[in-house]
């Protein structure tokens, strides 16, 4: 059945991706394989609006993606819609009845939410606009506190240009029945401002929220993220219900925090949320997983740090990998306690051992979710993401982070069992990228490019780009 | 450290080529109560090396577990909660873990294991 979405005007990429990977979390897709909806624009609006028709098999699914979800405002059953309330009438009236009476029933509660998208409509026009809904035959009482029922009465009239918005051709008025609105509220809860424990780049309760949604987290499943840093992905997978598991090449990160009660156990039981399953102190590039270990994860969610404001660190020192210098043999009196040396770790390498760690880990079927760095100074060519024979990219999700440079969520499903001739194939990769250390690392090098400053005199057209604010910002929302 | 994550680890020092099962020394053992799911439990028993767990869970000081064990004792509710109390709420949180080839230590601190190598190892 088709039903009326409105998203939140946020992340504009991220909106239809995280509406998909619920939809098959909840079982719109049992029988196909395709994962994707069939979704409707209403008549002359621009993509990036945010009201959308989609197609979705039940209601009960419907409800249950709307309320895991973070940027559906709601789901509704679409009663009319019309250019005027002339028109809504028309279409609300030659709606069925059998689809209408049991929501309007004397022995019902109900409330109305008068809404406009794009901008603030006043107490009286709110009122205003109940009043002109007097033909529909509402029977039972108003409760605004805890109705049987909710209605929505919203529109997008023209809110003129300027405000970022996308533009409008012409008013739209929409009238439904609520099936399921987003519970934002854990974004508050969660927000970093009132958590103890923080790094430097600790994700954003939206965001990491977003991640567990793209990777269908539920309970019981096994998330894992490599890059664990504060622990701010795998709260949002632990508040899903799944079991948890992180690793980090920091100790200070992982174990001592800030003191006893500021660390990433902590932040867990800040929120009475159950504790992962395991902490380590492992290097993402020499992970010490036993062999023949293989499929324990059903999702791994990662930030890998590509340099730009955390650099990877990888085993061995600088010098060494140089070959400069032989391995430092460590007295045997200084073993404990040693702090051995570690050597910048170059995205092209940490990517791939990403990949290769997630083909052999993952359950088939199993996600991978990860932000993936690109500069926007060739806005006109489409960025290549990293491939594996293993994996299926499902969603690559824009998130613009300054004039230079965006970060891209993207998600991947293994659809490949990690066989030996890829096992093969990655050890010898993971030689070269030992004999062109240097090499890899200069490929690597965003955060120069990120960093440089601009030629605002040499080019003269640069100031016209930073002059003037564009219409519609799109995207930057 | 949960004894899941022991029954995942081996020694990767340089030229070991049997880094598993890495032997537990034992300073502090905590329980820490995980809510029970049966589902995760079958997920997890084909995965999980049986003779290491049952090694290991003595070695923290409990001994329920079977000697040998196959996929049909899924279906004993007591089997699985047993499984489930030395997969995941054992937890030791001062120790090491001992490479069974060079003896090497790496150290368990506040339930962390630090499996980071020397420069020597790598």
């Amino acid at each position: 059945m088709w039903y009326l979405c409105v998203f939140y005007h946020r992340l504009l990429e991220y909106r239809k991706p995280e509406f998909e990977s619920l939809a098959g979390l909840f079982g719109a897709f049992d029988g196909t394989t395709t994962g994707l909806l069939e979704w409707k624009l209403p008549e002359d609006h621009h993509p990036d609006s945010p009201f959308h028709f989609v197609n979705i098999p039940s209601e009960e699914i419907a409800r249950n993606i709307a309320s895991r979800s973070i940027l559906v405002k709601g789901i509704y059953e679409l009663w009319g819609d019309g250019q005027s309330f002339e028109e809504l009438e028309e279409a609300v009236k030659s709606y069925p009845d059998e689809r209408k009476l049991p929501y309007l029933s004397r022995d019902s509660t109900f409330k109305i939410n008068v809404e406009s998208f794009g901008k603030v409509i006043s107490f009286e026009e709110q009122n205003n606009r109940l009043q002109k809904l007097a033909f529909v035959p509402f029977k039972g009482r108003v409760n605004l506190k805890k109705p049987d029922h909710n209605f929505f009465l919203m529109d997008n009239d023209d809110y003129g240009s300027e405000n970022g918005l996308p533009p409008i051709v012409h008013r739209r008025i929409f009238f439904g029945r609520e099936i399921g609105t987003a519970d934002r509220k854990i974004l508050q809860t969660y927000q970093l401002k009132s958590r103890k424990y923080l790094g430097p780049t600790a994700m954003d309760a939206e965001m990491a929220f977003l991640m567990a949604n793209q990777a269908q987290v539920r309970t019981g499943k096994l998330v894992y993220d490599p890059f664990v840093g504060t622990g701010s992905i795998l709260i949002a997978a632990a508040h899903f219900g799944a079991m948890t598991m992180g690793a980090d090449i920091d100790i200070r990160v992982v174990r001592d925090g800030r003191g006893p009660d500021c660390n990433v156990w902590s932040n867990f039981k800040q929120y009475g949320l159950p504790m992962p399953l395991s902490l380590l102190r492992a290097d993402n590039n020499l992970p010490p997983w036993r062999s023949g270990l293989k499929e324990m994860f059903d999702a791994i969610i990662c930030d890998p740090p590509y340099g730009v404001r955390a650099g990877g660190r990888k085993s061995g020192g600088r010098k060494l990998l140089k070959g400069v210098v032989a391995p430092y043999t460590v007295p045997d009196d200084k073993r404990t306690g040693h702090i051995p040396s570690t050597a910048p770790y170059s995205l092209v390498e940490c990517v791939h051992d990403l990949l290769d760690l997630a083909a052999r880990m993952l359950v088939t079927g199993g996600r991978l979710v990860y932000f993936y760095p690109v500069l926007r100074d060739n806005e006109s060519v489409d960025p290549n993401f990293p491939e594996h024979p293993c994996f299926k990219l499902v969603a690559s999700c824009e998130q613009i982070l300054s004039y230079r440079y965006s970060r891209v969520l993207l998600t991947m499903i293994k659809i490949a069992p990690y066989t030996e001739d890829i096992a093969e194939a990655a050890r010898i990769k993971h030689l070269e990228f030992k004999e062109n250390h240097l090499k890899w690392l200069e490929d690597g090098n965003l955060r120069s490019a990120v960093f440089e400053p601009a030629d605002i005199h040499i080019n003269g057209s640069s100031d016209a780009k930073f002059g003037t604010k564009p219409k519609y910002r799109g995207k930057y929302v | 450290m949960r004894l899941l994550t022991h029954n995942m680890l081996s020694s990767n020092i340089k030229g070991v080529t049997n880094g598993f099962p890495l032997l537990i020394e034992v300073e502090k053992v905590v329980e820490k109560q995980v809510d029970f799911n049966e589902d995760f439990l079958r997920n997890m028993f084909p995965k999980i090396e049986w003779k290491a767990l049952v090694e290991a869970s003595r070695t923290m000081g409990y001994t329920e577990l079977p000697e040998n064990a196959e996929s049909s004792m899924l279906d004993s509710d007591e089997f699985l909660r047993k499984f489930h109390h030395a997969l995941i709420e054992l937890h030791l949180e001062e120790g090491a873990l001992v490479c069974p080839e060079t003896g090497r230590k790496f150290p368990v601190n506040k339930g962390i294991p630090n499996m980071l190598l020397h420069e020597d190892e790598v």
